[in-house]
């Protein structure tokens, strides 16, 4: 059984909501981000998706837009996050979903990337700009290594779409809270319980909502209804703004996660 | 030359030239791009349609447009017969209008009352700012910052129609990153907005669809070279930014393997200077704004930033189909360089008192080159895809 369905397994047992955190890789260098992941596990983060940082982010807000170009800045390339997951994966068994725009897999090739990927000791991979229709040739790949192919939903899927992602799915359906880009958001007004039931009527996969928490408050709302919080550029803000201050930024993570976390118990 | 001698009907369903192009777009755009597609396909189908735009073209943009024999020009390269398709004379000075008018239109049949768009040079911007203007919709323009500065005649036009001009500050602050910050608006107000793409680039159906309303360069020319001359040319030649001109020139040739076409790309600095937007000349396969096309990237698959002269083709990208074109064999590819395009410029303008756009002076500056080498008998037609009052700024302090 893949490290992405064990955790759920196991949540579901304790009644929590998994909490999935996602950070930029390389924002702003590789071994901060090394420090904040083993940081997230520790106060209670379930799993880690981490982004791997593109020129043109074009579904991404104005705080992951800047983590990016801040990674770029670093030069961080795939090369460099799978080295990092390799490094992670020799001290902790936390499930990782690779996250990214396609054109640095596509560049990096796609049977090589999931050889590699799986060898690093990845457990999934979500390719924002990858619909099912186009993702033939990396799920192929994915599939064959034990890779879980992770794919979005939206407010605006139909079910034709609904049923199209959960054929094509593996380890969680990720529902996009907004319609729109990522970013925190106070409130999200959308009616997000029905759209997670519909998919429920589809699919037997987990189902986690993300785009815009960044509340405990938000995250024990979506963890009532849903199999997975997910919260990321509330996370991407906090690193922004700790600027040099390495400890208090890692502080400040531990902080809101173990919060994040606590308000994932039903 | 051409190898398609069977019928050519790309794109498949899912919008793909061959291994080009298709839907890289997240999730929440698929149901946008589904929608418009079927109603884009209705809309084909329906003569009404058809008619509105003809209506629109004719008596609002002042189509067709002339095929103009360049009798000064031929005679000072002295070589092949060289006509000029006139699109700096359509409405708004540039073929972006026969674009903005077929999206224009279907946006009204689709009932959505707000209209975004991303340009360059600003041509594309001024003729999506015209139509909302003629159809009474909410415009918003998104435009480089670096752009909004070297082509601030085309900001003052937008806002006079009525539009409102978003600058992005994000990346290389051009168009690459004007097309990243329309989509944002997109997956955001996609219930009721309608993007209009500028070039043959972006998701299915984009390439398709301004292909489609672009073709109407080339069926013109078509008629209007058969009555001039009673045959067809030998060459046709434009310049290639994402390639909407290019393609409405050459699309309706397709078919006509005799007949040669070129598409122009910006050599900037020169390619080997690594500052350039030659995308099909020099660079290689990836994914960007929502295709499968050649691109300008680095070895971990990361965008760079394009350069040249001519904001309208400083982009990294180019429409799919002309990366199928390229793999197929069916159009050459070459570039000039910003000096080149710059000379062509003032060529253009003292030979035959018209003065291009910097785009289309890339287009001029390669005819220069090959005109000479071609007998009199042989015939060049050049898209002349914009007028320069645009870039009186940026030419003067360069000349
Ligand atoms: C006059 C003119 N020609 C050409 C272009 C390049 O676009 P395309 O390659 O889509 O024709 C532009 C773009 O702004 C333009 O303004």
């Amino acid at each position: 059984m893949g490290r992405i369905k064990e955790k759920f397994r196991e949540l579901r047992e304790k009644n929590k909501a998994a909490l999935i955190c996602y950070v930029t890789a390389g924002d702003p260098d590789i071994d901060l981000t090394e420090q904040i992941i083993d940081h997230m596990e520790a106060s209670g983060v379930d799993m880690v998706e981490i982004g791997i940082p593109f020129s043109d982010p074009m579904a991404d807000g104005p705080v992951i837009q800047a983590a990016s170009e801040r990674a770029l800045a670093s030069s961080t390339s795939l090369s460099d996050v799978l080295s990092l997951v390799r490094r992670i994966r020799s001290r902790s068994d936390i499930p990782v979903i690779l996250f990214g725009y396609y054109n640095p897999f596509f560049s990096y090739g796609a049977e090589r990337f999931a050889r590699d990927a799986r060898e690093a000791g990845a457990d999934g991979v979500l390719v924002v700009d990858l619909p099912p229709e186009e993702a033939g040739e990396l799920s192929v790949h994915a599939e064959r290594e034990g890779l879980d192919r992770i794919f979005l939903l939206a407010p605006t899927s139909t079910e034709e779409r609904i049923e199209m992602v959960s054929q094509n799915a593996s380890g969680f359906i990720y529902v996009v809270s907004v319609t729109g880009v990522t970013g925190a958001r106070p409130d999200m007004d959308y009616n997000l319980e029905d759209l997670v039931e519909r998919i429920k009527r589809r699919s037997e996969l987990p189902v986690g909502v993300g785009f815009g928490v960044s509340s405990a408050r938000q995250a024990a709302a979506i963890a009532s209804f849903s199999d997975a919080v997910i919260v990321g550029s509330a996370l991407v803000r906090i690193i922004e703004s700790g600027g040099e201050e390495r400890q208090e930024v890692l502080g400040r993570i531990s902080s809101f996660t173990e919060e994040l976390s606590a308000a994932c118990y039903r | 030359m051409g190898k398609t001698n069977r019928k050519y009907s790309y794109p498949d369903a899912g919008g793909h030239f061959g291994d080009f192009g298709g839907r890289y777009v997240s999730e929440t755009l698929m149901p946008a791009l589904i929608e418009l597609q079927k109603a884009y396909d209705e809309a084909a189908a329906d003569e009404t349609f058809h008619e509105e735009i003809d209506y629109y073209l004719k008596q609002y943009a002042g189509r067709p447009t002339p095929l103009y024999y360049a009798r000064a020009m031929t005679e000072s390269l002295g070589g092949a017969k060289i006509y000029l398709k006139r699109e700096d004379l359509a409405h708004t000075g540039a073929h972006k209008i026969n674009n903005t008018i077929g999206q224009g239109v279907l946006c009204g049949r689709m009932g959505k009352d707000r209209i975004i768009a991303e340009t360059g040079a600003g041509q594309h911007g001024v003729a999506t700012a015209t139509v909302a203007a003629l159809l009474n919709k909410e415009c918003v323009i998104y435009m480089g910052e670096e752009d909004t500065k070297r082509q601030e005649l085309n900001v003052f036009r937008m806002k006079l129609l009525g539009a409102e001009v978003r600058p992005v500050v994000s990346g290389t602050k051009t168009l690459k990153d004007a097309m990243n910050e329309a989509m944002r608006d997109w997956v955001t107000n996609v219930r009721n907005t309608f993007y209009i793409i500028g070039s043959v680039a972006g998701p299915h159906p984009y390439p398709m669809m301004v292909r489609d309303f672009q073709s109407v360069i080339g069926c013109e020319a078509m008629e209007q070279i058969l009555v001039a001359e009673g045959k067809l040319p030998d060459t046709l030649v434009a310049c290639v930014g994402g390639g909407s001109n290019a393609m409405g020139l050459f699309f309706p040739f397709i078919q006509e393997s005799g007949v040669r076409k070129i598409g122009v790309e910006a050599a900037g600095h020169g390619v080997e200077s690594g500052l350039h937007s030659a995308t099909i000349t020099a660079g290689s396969v990836g994914v960007l704004h929502g295709s499968k096309t050649y691109l300008l990237q680095d070895e971990d698959g990361q965008v760079q930033g394009a350069h040249s002269v001519a904001a309208g083709l400083d982009y990294p990208g180019v429409g799919p189909e002309h990366s199928y074109f390229q793999d197929a064999g069916e159009v050459d590819y070459v570039s000039v360089t910003d000096e080149e395009a710059l000379s062509a410029f003032s060529f253009l303008s003292e030979v035959e008192g018209i003065i291009p756009a910097l785009e289309t002076a890339h287009a001029i500056a390669h005819v220069r080159k090959i005109a000479p080498t071609m007998s009199p008998e042989q015939i060049i037609v050049i898209c002349l895809s914009g007028r320069g009052d645009k870039d009186i700024h940026t030419a003067s302090s360069l000349i």
